[in-house]
């Protein structure tokens, strides 16, 4: 496959599958339950319904509660198109491009959270002030897996990092990179707002994490937000797969199968995390948060022993 | 040494962690039990020979951490109507961090160590060091009786990583006088742990301040 | 042979055990102590001079050290089990069968200390010791002794955990030197001077601090005051003398290895440090000290100090250590068992309410008095001619500052401990002590008589028996192999 059709493939599954994953979730949690559950497609119907509909803003608001939808979306869409998903080089790719790469992340939240405090609601400032306070957190344990991978692979290209050359360093770093991979687990957890950090389902003001931000948002605007969530969960669940699933046969015929194939079954896991754990209680968050850095931190310790 | 060392020993400072964090004590009795099966198994890779002295070894140590103290302690658990809570003196994220410092300070120290040849680069000193210091940390910052017990469970596993790498040099007499003497030492605490909740109440240290200057 | 003097013990307390009538029972004890002496005084005096009687293969072995010891405790276990019957008697309400089996088992174990050769079976002994005592302490069931109990089991246990440490790095500085690691004790004297030495090192204050823990010296003692102030005074005295001994013993054997090694240096600077630190926390403590047991226990730390500093000084210092091992030993029963005496009496033992104990219990208030005269260093008691002998050694080998300030501890601890002690004895008793029935007789008093009459003993004259034993242990300890 040439490069322009590897591209338009990453592209075109980068931005058609996000919403698939959610429908898997869902799916594997109604199994859990015993229900049938909504269909796996559920998520595109959504979507399509929201960008329908008219939109509503409220006065108080100003461009910034409109920049946030539009930006959250576009960060995380140009963030994807970073990622070598199969294994061979990303659409975009250069040297240092993971210092963009975890800013296009920084710039969406930071949207998010200002469109949130824009409306001047206090219930949406709290949500704000959480989904910040628990990035701090979890931003360390990422950026720590991230300097394992740049010290393994003497590359600060994300290309190169998450390329092919990562199935040899299993090999002889393979504790290491056990230990990121736990901790990216938790911090693709800890990211999209899953349990154990918040229940995504629950309209309980308490409990709620990132859908408290949202709330005023309605119309084309959340159906962006929707779907540039979706999106993030469809970055880490990427990167995971990517960490775990590091070997390419060498043809794209069949690496692209085993990425999503391997996407799904990240898709699974989280389905079967959510159906079996409780929500953690707020305080305890940061305890969990803080053993996600201590594993990435460890698996520095053992590399650099 | 065997391949599969690093990676359990791994896991067997993870569990310090979750011993450290987990806020049930369920949570850290289960923690400490299969911190205890991994010690078994460990002992297992360590030497490549395994005779009759080593299965014996092996199987009494998976039998006795793993499975008969855990009970014991589940059973007093429930017997003394204990409550579920840890209570740390010292809250979850801090004993963790603390217990990472430590860690970190553990791998740190070890490499300076004057270690045999053959064991330099290995594991298993930082990760005996790092546990008996989460041992520590758990008998000084948890206020509850049971806590203090597997606080010094995790003391001795930290123990026994360390004299895995003389499982040679120790007689088979010795090693089962000291899970002996271990089981009976947790077997009276716990008969003792009944005494407290039966005389307080609860089973909290805080209680124990009658004796003072 | 030796291992009968291990065996029969824990016969006897399966045969304690056994014995349904609690009447009946605590009258096994004077009977199975007399027989344990009779069995190490023969294991003894047969043992041709020189022969270590070794038994398992090198595990167990009399030493000259091993022997003086054992015959110690065999003396004070006999002497503590003459009290025994006396005070279970006045005790009848509870039931003693746990508790008359334990002391014997109490005994197999410090034995098995003395005896063992190799430090793995030596703290395997050590660790016994501690569990074993436990039921002792809680003897009087209530939420102080619970409190006593707890504290002292957890401490000691972790505190010989970290000697278990020890041991295996001892292990492993023979390993790392490329020697087979057997933790015999024989074979690591031999090889000490090829030992690895910051393994070494690192053993040796693991092991001190461990069996420190068990010896109750400072900063480690903190169980102490609480379990010897709420222990039966027969237990307080089997732990003080006994137990400590043996940890002591336990030091003692990790002390010659660093010796052999050419290290007693290091190890001599710590023994000095931490015999002094302990002999002035224990003053700090013992000045207006109100509870008589607690002091008794504070005075145990300081004579814990005392012998450790005796060792660390060495030369002539390290047989007056020695002999004050067994000065201290014998002093404590005059002193513990008193005391249990007179707390009984009162029903309390804080010196608000307890005063004139020598119009109210006239013979242990007297042998109180004079056991804290012979603790304390006075002459003509047996501890003053041991601190003497410690304080001539200090002297003699130049050693003036430890000299000094051991003397001025001395001084601080006998005003401070005197105040207490004349508190208790003069004055006239409260109406409320004199309701109670207990009265001195002979069941609880002969015994501390005993004790007495041997610690005077050993202050005017040392047996020649003794005195070799003592000077073949000296030489034991001090020669350099």
């Amino acid at each position: 496959m040439n490069t322009i059709i590897h591209d338009s493939v990453h592209v075109v599954l980068a931005f058609s599958l996000p919403p698939l994953l959610l429908g898997v979730i869902a799916k594997t949690k109604a199994l859990f339950a015993g229900r049938v559950g909504p269909p796996l497609l559920q998520p595109y119907y959504d979507l399509f319904k929201l960008f329908q509909k008219g939109s509503v803003y409220s006065t108080t608001t100003t461009w910034v509660f409109r920049a946030g939808a539009v930006v959250g979306f576009v960060s995380a869409g140009i963030a994807v198109l970073l990622i070598p998903l199969s294994g061979s080089a990303a659409p975009i790719s250069f040297t240092g491009d993971l210092i963009l790469f975890a800013y296009l992340l920084g710039l969406g939240r930071f949207f998010t959270a200002s469109a949130a405090l824009d409306t001047g609601s206090a219930f949406e400032g709290m949500g704000a002030a959480r989904e910040v306070t628990f990035a701090c957190l979890a931003e360390p344990a990422f950026f720590l897996g991230l300097l394992v991978l740049a010290k393994l692979s003497g590359s600060l290209q994300l290309s190169g990092m998450l390329g092919s050359s990562l199935a040899t360093h299993w090999a002889n770093a393979g504790d290491s990179l056990a230990l990121v991979l736990l901790s990216w687990f938790i911090v693709l957890l800890a990211e999209n707002s899953r349990i154990p950090f918040d229940d995504p389902n629950t309209h309980l003001e308490l409990t709620m994490i990132h859908e408290v931000m949202v709330l005023d948002h309605g119309g084309p605007a959340f159906g962006m937000i929707l779907y540039g969530a979706a999106l993030k969960l469809f970055v880490f669940g990427a990167l995971v797969v990517r960490l775990a699933v590091p070997m390419t046969v060498g043809s794209a015929w069949l690496d692209w199968p085993i990425f999503v194939a391997g996407l799904l079954v990240v898709a699974v896991v989280i389905g079967v995390v959510e159906s079996t754990m409780a929500r953690l209680r707020l305080t305890r968050v940061p305890v969990l948060l803080v053993a996600a850095c201590l594993l990435s931190a460890f698996a520095i310790i053992l590399l650099v022993r | 040494m065997a391949p599969f060392l690093d990676p359990l020993l791994i896991v067997a400072l993870a569990l310090n962690f979750v011993a450290l964090g987990v806020s049930r004590i369920r949570g850290v009795i289960n923690a400490v039990a299969l911190q205890g099966i991994l010690l078994g198994i460990l002992a297992l890779f360590v030497h490549s020979e395994i005779g009759i002295r080593g299965i014996l070894l092996v199987g009494g140590t998976i039998c006795l951490k793993g499975f008969v103290i855990p009970r014991f302690l589940v059973h007093a658990l429930r017997e003394a109507n204990i409550q579920h809570e840890v209570t740390p003196v010292v809250n979850y994220m801090n004993s963790i961090l603390l217990g990472a410092v430590g860690t970190g300070l553990a791998m740190v120290f070890s490499s300076t160590l004057p270690l045999a040849d053959t064991h330099k680069g290995l594991l298993l000193v930082p990760a005996s060091l790092a546990t008996v210091w989460t041992g520590f940390l758990m008998l000084t910052t948890r206020k509850k009786a049971i806590m203090q017990v597997l606080g010094y469970l995790l003391l001795e596993n930290g123990i026994f990583l360390f004299g895995l790498l003389l499982l040679e040099a120790m007689p088979l007499l010795v090693e089962v006088g000291v899970l002996l003497d271990l089981f009976t030492g947790v077997f009276v605490m716990g008969i003792i742990i009944h005494h407290i909740s039966r005389e307080f109440a609860s089973i909290s240290t805080e209680h124990l301040t009658e004796l003072k200057e | 042979m030796s291992l009968m003097l291990i065996i029969f013990p824990v016969v006897m307390a399966a045969v304690t055990f056994s014995v349904p009538s609690n009447r009946w029972r605590p009258w096994l004890l004077p009977l199975g102590a007399m027989g344990h002496l009779v069995l190490v005084l023969w294991v003894i005096l047969r043992a041709a001079p020189g022969d270590p009687g070794t038994a398992l293969g090198g595990w167990l072995a009399l030493d000259a050290l091993g022997k003086l010891v054992t015959v110690f405790l065999s003396v004070l276990f006999f002497l503590c089990s003459l009290y025994a019957p006396g005070y279970l008697a006045l005790r009848s309400d509870r039931p003693n069968r746990v508790f008359c089996a334990n002391i014997f088992i109490v005994q197999a174990m410090m034995t098995l200390v003395t005896l063992s050769h190799h430090l793995g079976l030596m703290w395997v002994a050590m660790e016994a010791t501690t569990l074993a005592s436990a039921p002792l302490l809680y003897f009087n069931h209530n939420s102080r002794s619970l409190e006593a109990t707890w504290k002292y089991l957890l401490i000691g246990s972790v505190g010989i955990a970290l000697a278990l440490f020890g041991s295996f790095f001892l292990a492993y500085a023979s390993l790392k030197a490329g020697l087979q690691s057997e933790l015999l004790f024989d074979q690591l004297v031999k090889d000490a001077p090829r030992l690895s030495t910051p393994w070494l090192h690192a053993a040796f204050v693991l092991l001190f601090v461990g069996y420190g823990t068990k010896m109750g010296l400072a900063p480690m003692h903190t169980w102490k005051p609480d379990a010897y102030g709420e222990a039966p005074g027969i237990v307080g005295t089997l732990l003080a003398g006994g137990v400590t001994s043996c940890a002591f013993l336990a030091i003692l054997r990790i002390y010659q290895i660093c010796r052999a090694g050419a290290d007693a240096e290091f190890a001599r600077e710590i023994m000095i440090f931490m015999g002094l630190l302990s002999m002035a926390v224990a003053a700090v403590f013992m000045v207006r000290q109100r509870d008589i047991k607690r002091m008794l226990a504070y005075s145990s730390v300081e004579h814990m100090g005392i012998l450790v500093l005796g060792i660390g000084v060495g030369g002539v210092a390290a047989y007056g250590a020695l002999l004050h091992l067994i000065n201290n030993g014998l002093t404590k029963g005059v002193l513990f068992l008193s005391a249990g005496n007179i707390h009984r009496a009162y029903g309390s033992k804080i010196t608000d309410d307890v005063q004139g104990a020598i119009q109210r219990v006239p013979l242990s208030g007297s042998l109180f008095l004079a056991g804290f005269l012979a603790i304390t260093g006075s002459p003509p008691f047996g501890p003053f001619v041991s601190e003497f002998t410690i304080l001539n050694g200090a002297i003699g080998s130049g050693q003036y500052l430890a000299g000094g300030v051991f003397l001025l501890l001395l001084g601080i601890v006998f005003i401070g401990m005197g105040a207490t002690v004349l508190a208790v004895v003069q004055g006239t008793p409260s109406d409320q002590g004199k309701a109670n029935s207990f009265r001195d007789s002979v069941a609880t008093g002969l015994p501390i008589l005993l004790f007495m009459a041997i610690v005077l003993l050993l202050g005017l004259y040392i047996p020649p028996p003794l005195e070799s034993l003592l000077r073949d242990a000296a030489a034991f300890l001090e020669v350099k192999r």
